[in-house]
């Protein structure tokens, strides 16, 4: 079924009043070789109730969907979303408008962008922000492109080996045709040696990139690694954990020049990956260079004050391949999302979500370390992420503990090249403020009865 | 009507002390924070956010979104963007438990689901395009371009070729030669013939052993079928370079002509334009690609393939290519647009995908005929699923511009055309109206339009008149720019 | 400053060689394409250019032209009253409104550059 409003008779109509007798004769342009023939190989039409049941069949296959107590964490986490989030992002007057091109028909989103590029500075600590990118990954990366311009530095980033792997993954591949080199600073301790990282910064490094809480959980040295960037005139890019801001200095206050995030803690759902909320704020002597869409207030013709596309001649649609970026779209949604959320939630929230992960972290940490066996892989501070090393493969404990109905992950194995010592035991375990005690205490307990003896007992 | 007190930015209407959303108590044992945290680290006092009520949170937005055009609303015709409606199914469908909840690090074995339902997709997208070798990584359609030319770049690497050239006509999209740029490449202009097409004397001219790509839109921006793209595709591929196919005017050949069947190697989709992903403001986008099987070994991973168990039941694992260019973003891909792509083609079924384009076609092409003698078309009588008109002749004689045509518009309950796109055609308003729009909606349209053209020129450049705020002035905006409030 | 007496690129700047410094603006072509000026990005003094390197920005709503070294050298003086009035670059694009001032490797490069004639040729290839 398709969503078709005009009747076969209306159709014959228009085809008259434009002057030919059939559709086909409209495609006349197209060479009769190149016309496809026959049907396309799709599954056939399904009607609203036939597709839901179907889907919802589908869902239930995912045994991890809702009925998954979460313990998940590598970048995307089970927080809370109010309902505000939802019931107010729903609406179609937000969802199905795009672009703010005119202004006037669109001063509901370019007030809400507004308000979130104050958020954003509000949170981080920043000058300016942008109208939000695609994700942590590509955040990341384009502040990396960005510290090259600003730097005039074409040749070297470096980046912490604690940064997402892949976060880095992308920057690597986004880097490697510019021609320029990304320097990997090991992490072996779990977070960055600040004479490693000395070691190697140069005159030619545009940006240190370093992630805060890291990707294992723990805390990077900032202050230190800003001064250390600094000191070779280099820019200290940060990704950071945005929930972590209410209790975490802001970045903006630790010498941090240009700020990204994975925005999806602030209300976004987990959705298997994306779409996500790519978060970028900076100085504002780097305003102009910044990439990605921006709002700014200006006057209409009355005076009165409004919200327009600011600084459009940096993208795409007017300097083509001078941009400071190819992107053309915003996460305008998942902004909503975010600024709806921060809104919701306030500093107060902000400060309590943060305090709820930390003590609840801590106190799983704590529980989890003492089953024989079990222990933090990283003796670091740690925000509301750690790694254990389990006695058997991560992969074992993940699996015994779906089936107790407990989420786990990721394992550190399944991204390449990690630490350099033995991954095969080491798991992330993220506590939100969702997860009960009750709930923390189930996993120590399935980790006491399950795996540790069973398992033990197999790889003996 | 209007709410002026709650439509106030969030800043002003936030009064210490105030909150939407309480936590609870901790239910764990707790100690100071400076325990845990590191002091040079640790935070006085939370950042500044705004202090408000859940009831201050919900008018403030709502009454926001109220100024807003939008499908839901309005006719919104806005040239390559492909506003059709979106199915409220879908947006169901993609929250429910156990699909919209899902974390990206689930292993394998608890999300058969979701991955069959990436699988299909993937399937799906290949066959559409005719290119059966398809990533859904990409984030949008730029993101998708540049995936594409990595893989392009990758491939070319591989087989010992240095190509540095990228070559794209005149009219393409912006984000053409800005991806192009990104992945590294020399971008290479050419200019379109009278007619808006490739110039074809000058595409030779410029075709080299340098050559690694040719990225064209196809239908184009002047809403042509590049009928040489055949010949196109035969003189890159003699010359050993490849062909991309931006697929942003996937709307008008669904079903009816593939890319892979006219000589592309490599596209990508705009999931949030063609199959109906809401647009939200700016994005989401999705921007999946598909590309020959040559190019497959190359696309970022993970894909997706399929195999059977031991009892023959189908098993769907995430895979790396063999020679991927590694990731372009994190985890899986914007799978939420995926979704409601999925959902929006698994609804039509291969008669309705080729209905939309028809329908999207006649559309386009009804309105053009109504509007012809008033709005001239300078490239023809037809069109595909759009059209490009001039307001040349009108702001000649009577100073009436592009820009006052869509801004009157908006008087009228639509949503201007994209307006001074593509940049080769003059006074441009380039108008789509989709397949999801009723005769009685184009032909309210089209008179308001025979009606604009005959209003006092004055008051043209003085519209709109009936929304909040009319012509903002962008110049002071870009000449002081005011990114964010702050506090006086 | 005589029109005749100054040489051109093709990207649309002028040059006036004073024994080794170059003074270098847009030409009145180029400032004639550009209505509502909204930015204009001057290089750093101090900074060494490459002939043709990208230097700056200058900036409309709608458009953005980057700014090139004619020649190779360092940047010794630029002209700050354009960053708080640009009018300035848009009335008077060959005298006060002056971009920079370079002080060259070699004078000879200079020299290589169009005359007014020539580049009054490319500018009627390019306005059509």
């Amino acid at each position: 079924m398709s969503y078709i409003f005009t009747t076969p008779e209306q159709q014959q109509e228009m085809l008259q009043e434009i002057g030919v007798n059939s559709i086909e004769e409209l495609f006349a342009s197209i060479p009769p070789e190149l016309r496809f023939q026959g049907e396309l190989d799709l599954q056939p039409a399904k009607c609203e109730l036939e597709l839901e049941q179907e889907i919802a069949g589908r869902a239930k296959q995912n045994q991890a969907g809702s009925g998954l107590t979460c313990f998940l964490g590598g970048g995307v986490y089970d927080h809370f979303i109010p309902s505000v989030v939802d019931e107010i992002s729903s609406r179609g007057e937000y969802y199905t408008a795009y672009t703010p091109y005119q202004a006037e028909a669109s001063q509901g989103s370019l007030q809400v962008f507004f308000e979130y590029q104050t958020l954003i500075c509000q949170l981080t600590g920043m000058d300016v922000s942008n109208a939000s990118l695609y994700e942590g990954g590509t955040a990341i990366t384009e502040a990396a492109l960005m510290a090259m311009r600003v730097t005039r530095r074409s040749k070297k980033v470096a980046v912490l080996k604690s940064v997402h792997p892949e976060y880095r993954e992308v920057l690597k591949t986004y880097l490697k045709l510019q021609g320029a080199e990304l320097v990997e600073i090991g992490t072996a301790d779990g977070t960055a040696d600040l004479e490693d990282v000395k070691a190697a910064l140069d005159e030619e490094t545009a940006a240190l990139v370093i992630q805060n809480p890291n990707f294992y959980g723990n805390l990077e040295q900032v202050h230190e690694l800003a001064e250390a960037a600094h000191e070779k005139e280099a820019l200290l890019i940060c990704s950071v954990d945005p929930l972590s801001l209410g209790v975490l200095k802001r970045p903006g206050d630790m010498g941090v020049d240009i700020v990204t995030a994975e925005g999806q803690p602030l209300g976004i759902p987990m959705q298997y990956g994306g779409p996500f909320l790519g978060i970028l704020a900076c100085r504002q002597e780097y305003m102009r260079k910044m990439p990605g869409r921006v709002i700014g207030t200006t006057n209409d013709r009355l005076g009165a004050p409004c919200f327009v596309l600011n600084l459009q001649a940096r993208e795409q649609h007017i300097r083509r391949d001078k941009a400071t970026s190819n992107i053309c779209t915003n996460q305008g949604l998942l902004a909503l999302r975010a600024t709806i959320y921060m809104t919701s939630i306030g500093p107060q929230g902000l400060k309590e979500v943060g305090e709820l992960c930390c003590q609840k972290a801590h106190y799983a940490a704590e529980k989890l370390t003492a089953v024989d066996g079990y222990e933090l892989a990283f003796d670091r501070p740690f925000f509301k992420e750690f790694v254990l090393r389990c006695p058997v493969s991560a992969k074992d404990v993940i699996d015994r503990a779906a089936e107790s109905g407990l989420g786990l992950g990721p394992k550190l194995s399944q991204f390449e090249e990690e630490i350099g010592s033995e991954t095969e035991n080491l798991l992330l375990v993220a506590v939100t403020e969702k997860r009960t005690r009750e709930e923390i205490d189930s996993l120590a307990e399935v980790l006491a009865n399950g795996i540790s003896e069973r398992m033990l007992a197999q790889h003996a | 009507m209007r709410n002026e007190q709650a439509t106030k930015l969030i800043f002003d209407l936030s009064q210490p002390g105030r909150r939407a959303t309480r936590f609870p108590q901790a239910d764990v044992p707790v100690k100071p924070l400076s325990e845990y945290l590191p002091a040079d680290q640790l935070a006085e006092e939370p950042p500044p956010l705004p202090e408000v009520t859940e009831a201050d949170v919900v008018r403030h937005f709502v009454n926001l979104s109220q100024l807003n055009m939008s499908v839901d609303t309005h006719f919104y015709p806005l040239g390559s963007c492909t506003m059709k409606y979106n199915p409220k199914r879908h947006e169901r469908w993609a929250k429910l438990p156990g699909i919209g909840d899902l974390h990206p690090y689930l292993s394998e074995d608890r999300i058969q689901g979701m991955l069959a339902i990436l699988y299909e997709m993937q399937e799906m997208l290949g066959e559409i395009a005719g290119l059966p070798a398809v990533s859904l990584q990409p984030a949008a359609g730029a993101q998708g371009e540049l995936t594409a030319l990595l893989t392009a770049a990758a491939y070319f690497q591989d087989k010992g070729e240095d190509r540095k050239k990228v070559l794209f006509p005149a009219s393409a999209h912006g984000t053409n030669p800005a991806s192009a740029a990104i992945a590294g490449f020399d971008c290479v202009q050419l200019n379109s013939t009278k007619d808006g097409l490739v110039d074809m004397e000058e595409l030779k001219e410029n075709i080299d052993e340098q050559t690694a790509v040719f990225m064209i839109t196809n239908p184009n921006t002047v809403g042509l079928f590049e009928k040489e793209i055949a010949e196109i595709s035969r003189l890159m591929h003699e010359a050993g370079g490849l062909v991309y196919i931006d697929g942003a005017n996937m709307n008008a050949i669904l079903g009816i002509t593939r890319p892979g069947d006219f000589g592309g190697d490599m596209m990508h989709y705009n999931v949030h334009k063609t199959f109906t992903g809401p647009h939200g403001a700016g994005g989401p986008g999705s921007g999946p690609i598909a590309v020959r099987d040559f190019l497959g070994p190359f696309l970022p991973g993970p894909i997706l393939t399929k195999s059977e168990d031991a009892d023959g039941n189908p098993r769907y694992s995430l895979t790396d290519p063999e020679k991927s260019i590694g990731r372009v973003r994190s985890f899986f891909g914007n799978v939420g647009i995926l979704l409601r792509g999925y959902f929006y083609l698994r609804t039509l079924g291969p008669k309705g995908v080729r209905e939309v384009s028809e329908t999207a076609v006649l559309n386009a092409n009804y309105l053009l005929a109504k509007l012809k003698d008033v709005l001239p078309v300078p490239n023809g009588d037809r069109c595909m699923h759009e059209f490009v008109a001039s307001a040349k002749t009108l702001q000649k004689e009577k100073g009436i511009s592009a820009m006052d045509i869509g801004k009157r518009l908006l008087d009228f309950g639509f949503h201007a055309p994209t307006v001074y796109f593509p940049l080769v055609v003059a006074e441009a308003l380039m108008i789509e109206p989709t397949e999801t729009e009723s005769r009685a909606t184009l032909d309210a349209f089209a008179d308001a339009i025979r009606q604009i053209v005959e209003e006092e020129p004055d008051f043209l450049h003085q519209a709109p008149h009936s929304t909040m705020h009319s012509r903002p002035d962008d110049v002071a905006a870009a000449r002081k720019p005011v990114l964010k409030w702050s506090a006086q | 400053m005589d029109p005749a007496n100054l040489k051109y690129t093709k990207t649309h700047e002028w040059v006036a060689l004073d024994g080794d410094i170059a003074t270098v603006g847009i030409t009145e072509f180029a400032a004639g394409q550009l209505t509502d000026l909204s930015y204009i990005e001057l290089p750093d003094v101090g900074r060494k250019l490459s002939a043709g390197e990208d230097c700056g920005v200058v900036e409309t709503v709608k458009a953005a032209s980057d700014l090139y070294a004619p020649v190779a050298g360092e940047v010794t003086e630029v002209n700050s009253t354009l960053e708080e009035d640009y009018d300035l670059l848009t009335n008077e694009p060959v005298g006060d409104g002056w971009i920079m001032k370079l002080k060259v490797d070699d004078a000879a490069d200079v020299e290589s550059l169009l005359d007014l004639q020539a580049y009054q040729a490319h500018c009627e290839t390019e306005d059509h």
